[in-house]
């Protein structure tokens, strides 16, 4: 079977979730093939996971610069190992470097690229990938034509499925090309205990009506108690209320939570863009115009400081 | 020392509108209002402040696309960029990333450059992934998604907030970077800059003058294929309730209803 080559995304020496839904989506089109680079001494342990979850072959890289240079190792690397397996798709997770990643690893193999895949299937002539696209108004199908494929899929695919095989690791060297920009200093982002915002099953999010930072406590309470992760509005983060790695939308992360909870958010078109997709929709707004209304499966027309620890209080008393 | 700084920017359908494909499964760019792409103004705005604080440093903006993408260019003039450089030609119609990286690259080489600025993402495509392909085209380091960013010296730097990390990157020029929509309000245009931006030099440029061939580009030479575009049916309203003290009890029964709680 032909190799489906998968870019593992790590962090803190363990696998992110959405790797495994890649190892998963890779099983409908080959046999996968995880990459997994400059996981250091963590590699062993990744590889062992990718495997449990299909990977066949497990290609390990290591290098100073993973870390000190931007991008372009990541690119000699995926796109060597491509090359020498003959791969027949790449699969990576869309995020701001993955899809950079992705594309330059593409141009080099002579491939075409689609981006923010929702969903991969085997075609007659290779990978059909779906995208959601002009803020989730259209669906579309499409294929690459030219080369093996390079698609970036976001997370929040497929449920990941573990399928146990071989992970048989073989160590790469890579030769490392090209002019990159030098990392000069990386400050690990301070984990929230909360989940990941693109990998929540549930996200509940804040947005003007929360009306201050200190206002998000409420949102917080609600989200800890649902095991949700924490978003907010376009609105709140250029408020200064909440980080921008939090924002959900079109500049920021695009969510397709099996629940999302829109609190005090109106519903623009910046916003739709990155929660549309979601599987059931719930909103708490003071305003009954307000036009997230027209997309709810439940909404609550009503002041979020008192419905939100209302709702807190029911959940946590389960 | 001079400093010629070319910001990309893509004329784009209004967001705000209704946005749709065209027969040939392209993005529909005439029957519908367009406009300098949102996320474009803060390439200019930061290209901008960099040519404020270095000497002699100069602002071209450059575009592909069809007749009415010199209304961005318009815009980018406005508010302050110097002049501009149209890449409009027939051929390049249905382009996909890879074709428009080929002619904004060469139309990069053409025009000269030390530093090239770009937005994060387009607001129509939406891959954030064009300014990867321009370095890897034109050799040059990427330094991209930066939420701050200063040219000083021939060197540029800047913070690139990532999910798993915060990290402070540089490169020497010639490179690319794009900027994000937290590195800094964009400018309005003056009145002074609009009636200024009429008087600025466009340059247009076709497919024979950047010396590519026709078949390279546009809808034929593309490496992806549109098979099949479904509109989404819209959401259905569910039901809707006003919070009569009992709005949070409510919503949790119905949650609980759904599996969720």
């Amino acid at each position: 079977m032909s190799e489906i080559l998968v870019l593992v995304d790590h962090a803190d020496g363990a696998v992110r979730k959405p790797a495994l839904e890649l190892l998963t989506l890779a099983r409908r089109l080959g046999a996968p093939s995880a990459v997994v680079l400059g996981a250091g001494d963590a590699a062993a342990a990744i590889a062992a996971k990718a495997a449990e979850f299909g990977a066949e072959k497990v290609y390990v890289a290591d290098g100073e610069e993973f870390a000190t240079r931007l991008v372009v190792p990541k690119v000699d690397a995926l796109t060597q190992i491509a090359k020498a397996a003959g791969a027949a798709a790449v699969l990576v997770t869309s995020g701001g470097e993955g899809k950079e990643v992705a594309a330059r690893t593409a141009l080099r193999l002579g491939s075409g690229i689609i981006t923010d895949a929702v969903d991969v299937e085997a075609g007659a002539d290779g990978p059909v990938a779906t995208q959601s696209v002009f803020a989730a108004s259209y669906q579309v199908k499409s294929a690459v034509t030219t080369g093996a494929p390079v698609i970036t899929v976001k997370p929040n695919s497929v449920a990941p499925e573990a399928a146990p095989a071989a992970g048989a690791v073989e160590n790469v060297t890579v030769a490392f090309t090209g002019n990159a920009a030098t990392v000069t200093s990386r400050t690990p982002r301070v984990s929230t205990g909360r989940p990941e915002l693109t990998e929540a099953a549930i996200v509940v999010s804040g947005g003007r009506g929360v009306g201050a930072a200190d206002g998000f406590s409420v949102v917080e309470d609600l989200a800890d108690a649902l095991g949700a992760a924490v978003g907010a509005s376009r609105a709140a983060v250029d408020a200064g209320w909440y980080p921008h790695t939090n924002q959900v939308g079109q500049t920021g992360k695009q969510v397709s939570p099996q629940l999302y909870i829109a609190a005090g958010i109106s519903g623009a078109i910046q916003h739709r863009a990155g929660m549309q997709t979601s599987k059931t929709i719930v909103a708490v707004n003071k305003d009954p115009e307000a036009p997230i209304f027209e997309l709810v499966d439940y909404g609550v027309v009503g002041d979020l400081f008192n419905v939100l620890p209302q709702l807190t209080d029911q959940v946590k008393a389960g | 020392m001079s400093l010629r700084i070319v910001v990309c920017v893509k004329y784009v359908p209004d967001a705000t509108g209704d946005r749709r494909f065209a027969d040939d499964a392209t993005t529909d760019r005439e029957g519908v209002d367009g406009l300098l792409s949102e996320l474009d103004e803060y390439g200019v705005e930061q290209a901008l402040r960099i040519a404020e604080a270095n000497d002699g440093a100069e602002v071209t903006v450059l575009t592909v696309g069809p007749d009415d993408a010199k209304d961005a260019l318009r815009k980018a003039l406005s508010m302050g960029a110097d002049k501009a450089v149209h890449v409009n030609d027939d051929d390049i119609h249905g382009s996909d990333v890879i074709g428009t990286s080929a002619v904004l690259a060469a139309a990069l080489e053409k025009t000269g450059y030390d530093l090239v600025v770009c937005g994060m993402a387009s607001t129509d495509g939406t891959m954030g992934v064009l300014p990867a392909l321009l370095a890897e085209r034109l050799g040059v380091a990427q330094a991209t998604l930066l939420s701050e960013v200063s040219v000083a010296g021939g060197v540029v730097s800047g913070r690139r907030d990532g999910d798993a990390a915060t990290e402070l990157v540089e490169a020497a020029l010639p490179a690319v970077v794009s900027v994000t929509d937290q590195s800094g309000e964009a400018r309005y245009p003056s009145f002074k800059g609009i009636m200024a931006a009429k008087k600025k030099p466009v340059q247009s440029l076709d497919l024979d003058d950047l010396g590519i061939d026709a078949g390279a580009v546009g809808l034929a030479g593309a490496w992806t294929k549109v098979a099949e575009i479904t509109a989404r049916p819209a959401r259905t309203q569910g039901q809707v309730v006003t919070d009569e003290g009992e709005g949070g009890k409510q919503l949790a029964a119905y949650l609980a209803e759904q599996k969720f709680i």
